[in-house]
């Protein structure tokens, strides 16, 4: 039997009224929690709104989420065969689901 | 919402930065937009390997040298004003990094160079450990902030250049932030957004590398030139599954150690393809590609469906001393070089086909400059190791100089709203109900490429591709994906996908018009150097079709062979 992952995922625009989505991700050692967000994404729901340049390098520093509570890199977090819960960063600003405003203020688009 | 500018740069990465810091010092206003963090994205921040560059500085070296070997990989089809600007120009600004702060890796005193396949001498520069991209960026992104006159504009997806009485005068985007739809007027625009590896399965750059910059061009009426030389990096990481490192990162521990290259039975197979594999790192990037694919196709692959790669000969010592803290994130990733070898595959890489542009970056259209990989032509039909970071700082600082003097005698916004109307509709859309799943549209287009306009082609694949490529277009349709809210992935996802089909189909079609194997571009039903086809294929966006025709390369006087 294949291995899963469960990833109870936040989904919303505002933060009064998001909510936790489940998916079930196919598990393989090794993968990171950004390959489950991309799993789900390609698979299930492309509307699962994700920042993310450089995949695996840790290079980019975009993917911050917390995950079990926890401020981490999603593509340096490891995926694991049981219920994890990745949510947006709760000290910064909710764009939607699991982006965040986490550019410094003056690296913002204004006009 | 709507934004004026002198020069509007965008993307962030290596030339984009050094094209922003230079206008804003010839005295232009810059607005430096990124779609995503400034300076975070694109290759530059990703490169951990080297910068070719005749420094001389422990043997003597000369930049006509290196301009000699970077013709020589281009297999006969540089535009020599290109490369030479790119040899000429790069000491200067190498010195002009560590000037600001790179700490290049040095030895007795004087900056380190290593020895790479394709270079007749030392000549590629590093920062320890495998840090040398992102030591260029950090020092950018300072010099950026330090920089007054350049306004950052993060979060930014640039979807269309706006042209009028023949010259680009600005851009529309989505604010991804908010979702809103702007337009921006400017003096000079400069396309800094990097390759178009995002179009393949398994690449080595960041996902917002999908070749964005060439659609727009092509589609503002530039042409691109060199469009099917892609560049395969022969041994990226395949296997075992390692996150926190970039796939390129065996390079830098091949030309420090050496290691072995061995197939799936465990056997040294490169003899077998012309090259002897002798602990030492000579084997150059086409013929490793070459020799791993082979080799997989006769049944002779690793587990993976590559090769083995293996250090198990060098001592831990020589393992840490080499890469320190490198070994440590390996071991994360239960990788122990002493005791087992890691699987290795071809990897899209860079492209050396892109915008045409002459020495000052300008392109055929007034006001459109371009800078860094998104140019074509300074490498021919192959790069060389190292060559990469060196024409981004060169060319960027080059184009942000030539924005600059277009735009000083400029005393007016030549842009008008009116030339912005059909971009603006797209942005204001309502996408149907019934959508195809985007992100997996992304996954099916880059299979096409990967399994049908990698790096060995033949007529009957291309044109299988060709099909593909035209059925996922049709599925895209005319009008974006999703409902326009904030950081909408599904309307993000179609941008990207306008672009990448447009840049994925002029891929396979200058390949196929190719009818030789030559550099990175080799056709198995086609497998010789074709005198006849030493030229330029030139590619122009007309009446919505690809329009291909074959100029002689350009040459330099100067450099006459």
């Amino acid at each position: 039997m294949t291995a899963i992952a469960r990833l109870r995922v936040w989904r919303g625009l505002v933060p009064q009224t998001g909510q936790f989505e489940i998916y079930e991700v196919p598990f393989e050692p090794g993968q990171s929690v950004l390959d489950g967000l991309r799993w789900i994404r390609a698979n299930r729901d492309p509307t699962l709104a994700i920042r993310f340049s450089c995949i695996n390098a840790n290079a980019c520093k975009e993917c911050m989420v917390e995950i079990d509570g926890d401020t981490a890199y999603a593509c340096t977090a490891r995926l694991e065969p049981r219920e994890m819960t990745v949510q947006p960063l709760s000290n910064k600003t909710l764009v939607r689901d699991l982006v965040t405003e986490i550019a410094p203020p003056a690296e913002r688009f204004r006009t | 919402m709507h934004v004026e500018t002198d020069v509007l740069v965008i993307g962030s990465g290596g030339a984009g930065m050094y094209a922003a810091i230079e206008a804003a010092r010839s005295g232009a206003e810059v607005l430096l937009a990124d779609r995503s963090l400034i300076g975070r994205g694109g290759a530059t921040v990703m490169a951990q390997m080297t910068v070719a560059v005749a420094l001389g500085s422990h043997t003597p070296d000369d930049w006509t040298f290196h301009l000699r070997d970077t013709l020589q990989a281009g297999r006969g089809l540089c535009d020599q004003r290109l490369s030479r600007l790119l040899c000429e120009e790069g000491p200067d600004c190498i010195l002009q990094m560590e000037a600001w702060g790179v700490g290049w890796a040095r030895k007795d005193g004087r900056i380190m160079a290593a020895m790479a396949p394709g270079h007749d001498r030392a000549r590629c520069v590093y920062v320890d450990f495998l840090n040398t991209g992102p030591a260029v960026s950090k020092t950018l992104r300072a010099v950026v902030n330090k920089t007054s006159g350049i306004r950052k504009a993060g979060d930014l997806l640039i979807t269309d250049l706006v042209s009028y009485d023949g010259e680009v005068v600005g851009a529309t985007a989505l604010h991804l932030a908010s979702g809103a739809p702007i337009t921006i007027a400017a003096k000079a625009t400069i396309v800094a957004t990097g390759g178009l590896t995002r179009l393949y399965r398994r690449n080595s750059a960041s996902a917002n590398m999908g070749g964005d910059g060439y659609a727009l061009a092509l589609r503002a009426g530039a042409p691109l030139i060199d469009m099917e030389f892609v560049q395969f990096f022969p041994i990226g990481h395949l296997a075992p599954r390692l996150i926190g490192m970039d796939p390129i990162m065996w390079d830098p521990f091949r030309y420090k150690l050496g290691g072995r290259l061995l197939n799936g039975l465990g056997q040294e197979f490169t003899s077998r393809y012309g090259s002897h594999e002798d602990g030492a790192y000579v084997l150059t990037r086409d013929l490793a590609t070459y020799a791993i694919v082979k080799e997989v196709e006769a049944g002779r692959g690793s587990p993976h469906g590559g090769a083995y790669l293996s250090f198990e000969h060098c001592p831990e010592g020589d393992l840490r001393a080499a890469f320190g803290p490198v070994i440590d994130r390996l071991a994360m990733n239960a990788i122990d070089l002493t005791r087992m070898p890691v699987e290795v595959a071809p990897i899209a890489h860079y492209h050396m086909g892109g915008v045409a542009a002459d020495a000052r970056m300008e392109t055929e259209i007034p006001g459109l400059l371009v800078a860094g990989e998104a140019v074509g032509g300074a490498n021919g039909a192959n790069r060389l190791s190292g060559n990469a970071v060196t024409e981004a700082l060169v060319f960027g600082r080059r184009a942000g100089r030539s924005a600059a003097a277009r735009v000083a005698g400029m005393t007016w916004q030549p842009f008008r709203p009116r030339a912005a109307e059909v971009a603006l509709d797209l942005l204001a859309a309502d996408g149907a109900p019934d959508a195809p799943n985007s992100a997996d549209m992304i996954e099916r287009l880059q299979a096409v490429m990967a399994n049908d306009v990698g790096p060995f082609r033949t007529r009957e694949r291309l044109e299988r591709a060709t099909a593909r490529i035209d059925d996922l277009a049709g599925q895209l349709g005319e009008r974006p994906f999703g409902d326009g809210e904030r950081f909408d992935m599904r309307r993000i996802d179609w941008f990207d996908l306008r672009n990448m089909v447009l840049v994925a189909r002029v891929v396979a079609q200058a390949a196929l018009r190719r009818t030789e194997s030559r550099g990175a571009h080799q056709r198995e039903d086609f497998p010789r150097l074709r005198p006849e086809w030493c030229v330029n294929q030139v590619v122009r966006w007309r009446d919505a079709c690809v329009d291909l025709v074959s100029i002689s390369p350009i040459q330099a006087p100067a450099v006459a062979q």
